[in-house]
């Protein structure tokens, strides 16, 4: 691994691996105890269109993309707000328009034919030092907020028909949190994959929940999980020459496993929950 | 006479073209007792939410202290029906309650050393305050629902609305429960929706039973009339053990 660090590349992938675990750890935390896991894959998913769009039309990729997965999301939240119960059924379709529009658009797209491989999994080995600035401000962009509206997005994660009568902007936050989802997305996709971003996304914070008091320990809990998959899986793939975004899913695949194994072994031993407090009257 | 703090007038609401309330009045005076009972789906947590502001009534009027619901909501606790909700979240109690604390939303969303110590103080009303640093989910029916009673409490609202409370505690916590009910009606006016007669306790201080309409009754008794009107169809009273009270007819027809 030190011989491997004298890459540029490599110093490279590992910056962009820990950068996306910091935006996956927060995002994530807050994607799985809000239950929003497939609405964030829609998302992930339908800015392939935008890729594809970016690409067709001749645009920035970034200015494309970003674009084009806010809108996505925009749909995602007016259709999750208005018709909840239907809203499943809407984020399958706008998830699978999405991906085949873009492939579509790429097809249409003259003299030019991009790896599809290379948007699903990602080509973390081969990010530029100008993705990683655009990565750090998103990083740096995403903490600032959720510091800010820590409490207000813990009451509407908890309890949103609670939070609403307390006049915290309930609908303004879930919003946010969805055009956090696709800046973030779109801007990780490039370099680790949209399948990636997912289960980044998904694995460290679901098993960062059973062995936290609070959501703001889940949070970094699943940034630090999030960075020693990435990591392992990094030095795994250069060790045995394998597709890295591939080595790391299932890297975090192992952990997840491994954190399920523990919590069975450990509730065995464990006593029933308490059931009265000792000063309770 | 004491002032009128809910004032529901003429209120309509429907659902998908379903008429769930028809034409409801109902006054509440500062420091009562009210307990709202009727049949599932009669439309008793529907009228709760209106004078919450969580609903809009179709036609009529509602106001708290008023105003609308949603202007008075800092003047509002509200324990929710059910307070298992997201019971695997990871929460704990302290910061559970001190949601309650949380104001209009915009700028910095930290609590203060005043937020801490207000949650402290009514964790310690509620004699729970041992468990403050718990994990939500590792509580017992009864403390959750002392804990979400904090949550509404610290705000130091002058009404509490409860709903369906007996629904998530077993009833060992009940008798203790009606207890810590009583105790707060000293200082604010409660309204309580329940199915189960059994808080008809003797702390209870009016009666409306709703089934699309609704009956009010100013004491804390109901008669077999009133339960008959309210659910259509002969329901057995439950005694109360409470020495008999000679009511007035209902002021509204009942003709449904």
């Amino acid at each position: 691994m030190v011989e491997a660090l004298q890459l540029e590349f490599m110093r490279n992938a590992l910056a962009a691996g820990i950068l996306a675990s910091l935006v996956c750890g927060v995002i994530g935390t807050l994607v799985v105890v809000n239950r929003i896991v497939f609405l964030a894959g829609g998302i992930a998913h339908a800015a392939y269109g935008g890729i594809g769009l970016a690409f067709f039309m001749g645009w920035p990729y970034v200015a494309g993309t970003t674009g084009f997965s806010l809108l996505a999301a925009g749909v995602m939240a007016v259709v999750t707000l208005k018709a909840k119960h239907r809203a499943d059924a809407v984020i399958g379709v706008i998830w699978a328009v999405g991906m085949a529009a873009g492939v579509i658009l790429l097809d249409l797209t003259p003299g030019y034919n991009v790896d599809l491989m290379s948007y699903l999994f990602g080509s973390i080995l081969a990010v530029p030092v100008s993705d990683l600035w655009q990565m750090g401000v998103v990083s740096a962009g995403v903490i600032a907020i959720v510091t800010w509206y820590y409490n207000d997005f813990l009451a509407m994660s908890y309890d949103d028909e609670f939070a609403r009568l307390r006049n915290v902007p309930v609908t303004f936050l879930y919003c946010l949190l969805l055009g956090m989802i696709a800046v973030a997305v779109v801007m990780i996709i490039r370099v680790v994959g949209l399948i990636l971003v997912i289960a980044l996304l998904t694995i460290p914070p679901f098993i960062a929940e059973k062995f936290t008091g609070s959501l703001r320990a889940m949070m970094v809990i699943s940034s630090v999980l999030s960075c020693l998959f990435t990591l392992t899986g990094l030095w795994l793939s250069y060790l045995l020459n394998l597709t890295s975004g591939a080595t790391i899913i299932l890297v975090a695949a192992g952990g997840f496993l491994l954190s399920a194994v523990w919590g069975r072994l450990k509730t065995m031993g464990r006593p029933d929950p308490i059931q009265e407090a000792p000063n309770s009257k | 006479m004491a002032e009128i703090i809910i004032d529901v007038s003429g209120v309509w609401f429907s659902f998908n073209g379903q008429p769930v309330l028809q034409d409801v009045d109902l006054k509440v005076e500062r420091g009562d007792f009210l307990v709202v009972i009727g049949p599932n789906g009669g439309g008793k947590t529907t009228l709760l939410k209106l004078m919450l502001g969580l609903l809009e009534p179709g036609r009529g009027a509602v106001r708290v202290f008023g105003r609308p619901p949603r202007k008075a909501a800092h003047r509002i606790g509200y324990v929710p029906q059910n307070v298992h909700i997201n019971k695997t979240f990871p929460v704990s109690v302290i910061d559970v309650v001190l949601m309650g604390r949380l104001r209009t939303g915009r700028g910095w969303s930290g609590h203060s050393r005043q937020d801490r110590l207000a949650a402290r103080a009514v964790l310690e009303q509620l004699g729970v305050w041992a468990l403050h640093d718990r994990r939500i989910g590792d509580l017992s029916g009864g403390q959750l629902q002392r804990v979400f009673i904090a949550r509404a409490l610290v705000s130091k609202p002058e009404v509490l609305f409860l709903d369906e409370a007996m629904a998530s505690i077993d009833t060992q916590s009940r008798s203790d429960f009606y207890e810590v009910l009583s105790e707060l009606n000293r200082t604010v006016t409660i309204v309580a929706v329940s199915h189960d007669m059994m808080i008809l306790s003797s702390h209870v201080k009016s009666v409306a039973c709703v089934n699309r309409d609704l009956h009010y009754h100013g004491s804390g008794e109901i008669t077999q009339e009133m339960l008959d009107a309210a659910y259509r169809c002969p329901v057995d009273l439950v005694a109360h053990g409470v020495p008999h009270r000679v009511l007035c007819r209902h002021e509204d027809s009942q003709d449904g």
